[in-house]
């Protein structure tokens, strides 16, 4: 195994790791880079952000649950690589000094690192930018003055990692294919490996779960899975396009799934977690399920060479159980095209990365005041995604008003009986489903129903 | 003079450039090991069986240890020998260490504490306040209680009285640097510890008593923390001891570090509480009688509990002049972590169950919650007034919040704020808004007395350079600035030529614990002291040479004059040194005009207290509980701030910790005892986004009518509390949604909030 990539702009070839050594061992303790912090070890913190790129641009990552293997070919830059040649501070470093925005100064490195990159990209929407970036000291203000002081500053070219990707290449690994095809006969010779996408859920299973993986085929080299294809109809997205992608494209189309993916994770997990991933994981909670399920998406799975594809709800069978077969993955998703219509609603105790409580989904067809059509999904009421069936029959035909919506609010509580648990108790479950579909009508009153972008 | 300018943390550029190194950073010798702890599975019986044999035979291992290994104490405990390293046999919680592991690398260290094969005779946990009251499982012998007048008669007598209850969740420090140690054994069995700590002499007394030395053979070196907040007062002590420990048993240096999850499961939080409470009042909302139970959860061992309870007491008034008032405080032992030290060390607790009473009072009598506020606030500083005294007897003889309380309400220009919130939630059904206000008198100094000393070592080189070293501990708060800002001055130098070294036991000895916001106060005193003793001894040296007198040496803007002539002050440096004049001095401080009694709760615990106020405006989805803080103005009294960017950096980061204890943050066991947010995966503190979207903070123009260092306050944890008017805001947005008092538990998540809008509605 050699697995090449660049460190702070010089070639490094790594021939010696387990294909599961995260980034952020084998910086501190390999290469004695310690400005990368390990604060959780489970990429909700931010403490370990680093800069990656590919040919597709920069990311801010977190190092802790990015494996070795996942770097190949690509650009790595810490936080001791974000001053300039000479030791000049970045303007974001600059910044944060002028602005106070360190204390202990723990979080720092990995808050400089989120902010270069928002930076280079001209990014100036900063809450989002370091959502995944906790500080404990300063209440995040300062923080904030400094992203914005250093805005107007010039990107310093010595950031830019692109132009020297060419000049690191590792071996053709057999655990890390190239395409779709490869991937298919590669897992079809190894139908118990651990298909590794984004790492952003199997990478606690190494670090929290201490987790020996003996066979895992990584799917970041597949580059044709990472496409997305808008036609009249439908947005066909590869099972390893990252959400930060799947965000985008969804934003002109369905802009309350694109806000609820905004919410799903911080910049950082979005920009490793794929859409394949969330699903193909099975997760009750995972939070794509209900919106693919209420607009009718449909999954494409492969095995070798034969394809197959089903509804998005299908494919949940219960808790921890899905529709794949020894062998098979999932390589696409298409998502209908359809009059925006959708509302997705997230609930969690924090807004921002935090897993949900509840999601729920409504895509609700009213004609003539009556509810002509209604796809209602949740997550986190069930051992599965799933539809509202009885929810929906009752609704289908009701008026669009607070009386006609009552007994399909009521009808919920035939659908589900949800678990209680660290998140959510049962009886709030229940109850804030059905105050979402309060909502769903609510909004179509024109009464205000979000606090989200509320002011004083 | 540097003092009072609001220059950056020292370290700063270090922080921003990766540069600042705290305990995992360091460069460790070859051949260091590291450690990780075997921990408990249930909460509450006697071990019988430990077989380790897997322990031993898992790769990277190098020896185990349980308690029978340990060559002297097996204690870690800071107050009565209760809490040992390593399970004596007995279980008290889920995550207690059993063994440790002493491997070659962290990660083989970790997968091996996994390993063992423990089996328990388990008995019945008591994991809550209501369970421990039952059983009467607590510290001390039963409730400690502290009277002024006669509650009960006063009450008897009050037009109107309430009854009410508050439950509050602890609280996890998520110091975002975890507990770490690095124990490097010398010659002669002597060991230098590197510890991750807020205490390092306790650190070193622990770790003597482990290696059975006295403390002069060890010393414990602190440079920076990862965050503190008063998680790292104590909790450090098991993690410097198992090292030196294995360091002793293995000749070889010990590292650990707790990973996230052990380290939550492991470690104490702030204590979770419930305040019952009885009030009788006026018509006019002014209090007559009051009496409280505080129901204090400490967890299994009693660590600093007592005296947190103790705060906890003395805030119970927090600003407001009691007529009569009877606080009963239970301290209740349950099978959970040892509860800790946390920012505001039970003052929180106290305080916010007084500003319930007074949001409850001012609901009950529908008038405004400021105006009662104001009709029950201690007299004015400087004016008669027949009565001052707090419940403990102290007189509050510096009470400034009537007026601190005019200039906020005008800047946030309260009123009509309020009158907007009551239209909008007049006009909106589904999303309501609420606002408040709350007032923080926070009492300075710690109430052990003997604690409020603190020791200073300051030596002036020959080219002027000097190096500062104090007893304070670097947690992010400044501290480090804060003092060296007082040398530059004293001294009359520019910041540059102030060195900062790291906090060592071996340069300035018995140090209290950096707590109780008594860091710049202590220190920056104690530095003074050692400071002006150097001053005067080159004020003698060079009036001699001048033929001038000591006190018509100036030491300004980096010269030093006298009698006409300018020397820099690195060449006179240089002349004192030829001179042979001691460049080198000690100082030290102890706080005056403090007295105690703990027993009788009679006395001055503190010098001085320190002021602040917060109005917040929040809204609230009535559907889903979700919210969201929207606007936050604070007027904070630093006295004569040292450095006020710093200071508002306590006040901001404080502001929003509170409101988080308040509001995301919740920790929640399940019935086995089992803590189950153990990592920011489920628990939430606040992120970027859940900071006030509009955020005003400024600090008081006023200074210390006490002689502190400069005249300034201490800051680092009376800002926390003012995160109590974000709950407040909440509970009053949720009283919009009906007329029957929202009662609103803490945190305020939303399935709280929507259970309170769901009473509240009910009883329209």
């Amino acid at each position: 195994m050699e697995i090449a990539f660049l460190l702070n702009g010089e070639p490094v070839t790594v021939t010696d790791a387990a294909p599961t050594e995260t980034l952020l061992d084998w910086l501190r303790e390999r290469r004695g880079l310690k400005g990368t912090k390990e604060g959780c070890n489970e990429g909700d913190c931010g403490a370990c952000t680093v800069m990656v790129t590919d040919d597709a641009g920069a990311k801010a990552l977190n190092a802790c649950i990015l494996f070795l293997p996942q770097l190949e070919g690509k650009a790595v830059r810490t936080v001791e690589g974000l001053s300039g040649p000479a030791g000049e501070m970045h303007p974001v470093q600059d910044a944060l000094v002028r602005h106070h925005g360190s204390q202990c100064g723990f979080c720092t490195p990995g808050f400089a690192v989120s902010m270069a990159v928002a930076h280079a990209q001209g990014d100036r929407a900063t809450d989002d930018r370091v959502a995944g970036n906790l500080c404990r000291c300063t209440g995040y203000a300062p923080i904030v003055r400094a992203a914005d002081a250093a805005a107007g500053v010039p990107v310093p070219d010595w950031i830019d990692d692109s132009a020297a990707l060419a000049k690191v290449r590792g071996d053709h690994a057999p655990y890390r294919p190239e395409s779709s095809d490869a991937l298919a006969a590669a897992y079809a010779a190894e139908p118990d490996a651990v298909l590794v996408a984004g790492a952003t859920d199997v990478g606690l299973w190494v670090t929290k779960q201490l987790r020996e993986l003996d066979k895992v085929i990584f799917l970041d080299g597949c580059a044709d899975l990472k496409g997305i294809d808008v036609s009249d109809t439908e947005i066909r997205f590869g099972a390893m396009v990252d959400m930060n992608r799947v965000r985008e494209a969804l934003a002109p189309h369905y802009p309350s799934y694109a806000e609820m993916i905004r919410r799903y994770g911080s910049y950082q997990v979005r920009g490793a977690a794929t859409i394949g991933g969330n699903i193909a994981n099975g997760s009750p909670i995972g939070d794509n399920p209900p919106p693919l399920i209420a607009l009718g998406a449909t999954l494409h799975l492969r095995k070798g060479d034969a394809r197959r594809t089903m509804p998005v709800e299908e494919f949940f069978i219960d808790y921890g159980k899905q529709d794949l077969q020894p062998g098979e993955f999932l390589e696409a998703i298409t998502v209908p095209l359809k009059p925006d219509l959708l509302k997705v609603y997230k609930l969690s105790k924090r807004f921002d990365q935090d897993i949900s409580a509840v999601c729920g989904a409504f895509f609700i067809t009213v004609e003539d005041g009556k509810v002509a059509q209604a796809r209602i999904a949740f997550g986190g009421m069930a051992g599965t995604p799933k539809r509202a069936t009885a929810c929906e029959t009752t609704l289908t035909g009701a008026d669009w008003t607070e009386d006609g919506i009552a007994p399909a609010i009521a009808a919920l509580a035939e659908d589900f009986s949800p678990l209680s648990d660290m998140r959510a108790s049962s009886a709030y479950r229940l109850g804030t489903a059905q105050s979402m579909l309060v909502r769903a009508w609510a909004e179509d009153t024109g009464a205000a129903t979000s606090v989200l972008g509320m002011a004083s | 003079m540097s003092v009072a300018k609001p220059l950056p943390h020292d370290a700063a550029p270090l922080h921003v450039t990766g540069q600042a190194r705290y305990i995992d950073d360091l460069p460790v010798p070859a051949g260091t090991l590291h450690l990780a702890f075997g921990l408990s599975k249930i909460a509450r019986g006697t071990i019988t069986k430990m077989d380790l044999d897997a322990v031993r035979a898992a790769p990277g291992v190098v020896a185990v240890m349980v308690a029978d290994d340990l060559p002297f104490e097996n204690d870690v405990s800071p107050s009565i020998h209760d809490e040992p390293l390593l399970s004596d046999g007995t279980v008290h919680y889920i995550g207690q260490p059993l063994f440790i592991v002493i491997a070659t690398s962290h990660l083989a260290a970790r997968k091996a504490a996994r390993l063992g094969d423990i089996a328990y005779t388990e008995e019945t946990p008591i994991l809550t306040v209501d369970e421990a009251m039952e059983a009467g499982s607590r510290f001390e012998g039963g409730p400690v209680v502290w009277e002024k007048g006669d509650a009960k008669a006063a009450i008897a007598r009050a037009p109107h009285v309430l009854q009410g209850s508050l439950d509050m969740g602890g609280q996890e420090h998520f110091y975002l640097e975890g507990q770490a140690a690095l124990v490097l054994p010398s010659e002669d069995g002597d060991m230098v510890v590197m510890s991750s700590t807020q205490h390092p002499t306790e650190i070193q007394h622990k770790v003597a008593d482990a290696i059975g030395r006295p403390m002069h053979a060890v010393r414990v070196e602190t440079r920076r923390m990862g965050g503190g907040f008063g998680g790292k007062e104590s909790q450090g002590n098991a993690l410097a001891v198992a090292c030196a420990v294995a360091a002793m048993k293995t000749g070889k240096p010990c590292k650990m570090r707790y990973d996230r999850d052990d380290d939550m499961i492991i470690t104490g939080k702030r204590h979770d509480a419930r305040v019952d409470y009885e009030v009788g009042f006026d018509d006019h909302g002014r209090i007559m009688g009051l009496s409280y139970r505080h129901l204090i959860r400490c967890g299994w061992a009693m660590d600093l509990s007592l005296p947190v309870a103790d705060r906890a007491m003395l805030h119970a008034d927090n600003a407001y002049l009691l007529p009569a008032c009877r606080i009963e405080s239970h301290r209740l032992k349950t099978n959970t972590q040892s509860a800790t030290a946390y920012r505001g060390f039970g003052g929180p607790q106290g305080m916010i169950g007084m500003e319930r009473v007074m949001d409850h009072i001012a609901h009950e009598l529908g008038l405004d919650p400021v105006e009662v506020r104001r009709r029950n606030y201690y007299p004015k500083a400087d004016t008669p007034a027949p009565d001052r005294s707090t419940p403990y007897g102290q007189e509050v003889e510096d009470f400034i919040l009537h007026e601190m309380t005019d200039a906020l309400l005008d800047s946030a220009d309260y009123a009509a704020r309020k009158a907007a919130v009551a239209e909008w939630n007049a006009a909106n059904r589904f999303v309501k808004k609420g606002i408040a206000f709350t007032p923080v008198k926070f009492g300075i100094s710690f109430t052990l007395t003997h604690l409020n000393q603190a020791g200073a070592l300051v030596h002036v080189y020959q080219d002027g350079s000097v190096q500062l070293n104090h007893g304070g501990t670097e947690m992010g708060q400044g501290l480090y600035q804060k003092v060296a800002q007082v040398a530059a001055s004293r001294f009359g130098i520019a910041m540059d030529h102030v060195r900062i070294t790291a906090t060592d036991t071996g340069k300035v000895p018995n140090t209290s614990a950096t707590a109780a916001s008594s860091g710049s106060d202590l220190n920056g005193m104690a530095v003074k002291a050692a400071c002006d003793t150097i001053r005067a001894r080159m004020a003698e040296h060079l009036a001699e040479l001048h033929q001038s007198e000591p006190a018509a040496v100036t030491f300004a803007d980096g010269n030093v004059e006298v009698a006409g002539a300018s020397y820099t002050f690195t060449q006179a440096a240089q002349l004192c040194y030829h001179g042979r004049v001691q460049l080198s001095a000690t100082g030290f401080y102890k706080t005056p005009k403090i007295e105690w009694d703990r027993a009788t709760g009679h006395g001055r615990p503190f010098y001085y207290f320190a002021y602040g106020a917060a109005v917040t405006e929040v809204a609230v989805d009535v559907l889903t509980g979700e919210n969201r803080i929207l606007r936050t103005d604070i007027l904070h009294d630093a006295g004569t701030s040292l450095n006020p960017a710093l200071d508002i950096g306590q006040v901001e980061g404080g502001y929003v910790q509170g409101a988080g204890w308040l509001t995301t943050e919740e920790l929640v066991w399940d019935q086995e005892g089992m803590l189950r947010t153990h990592a920011p995966s489920t628990y939430k503190i606040p992120a970027c986004s859940d900071r006030p979207r509009v955020f005003n903070v400024a600090l008081w123009d006023g200074e210390n009518r006490e002689d502190t260092i400069y005249k300034s306050k201490a800051v680092g944890e009376p800002p926390f509390m003012l995160g109590i008017s974000a709950f407040l805001a909440l509970s009053h947005a949720v009283a919009a949604c009906g007329t029957d008092y929202p009662a609103l538990d803490a945190p305020a998540t939303p399935e709280r909030i929507w259970h309170a809008v769901q009473r509240v509605s009910n009883g329209v």
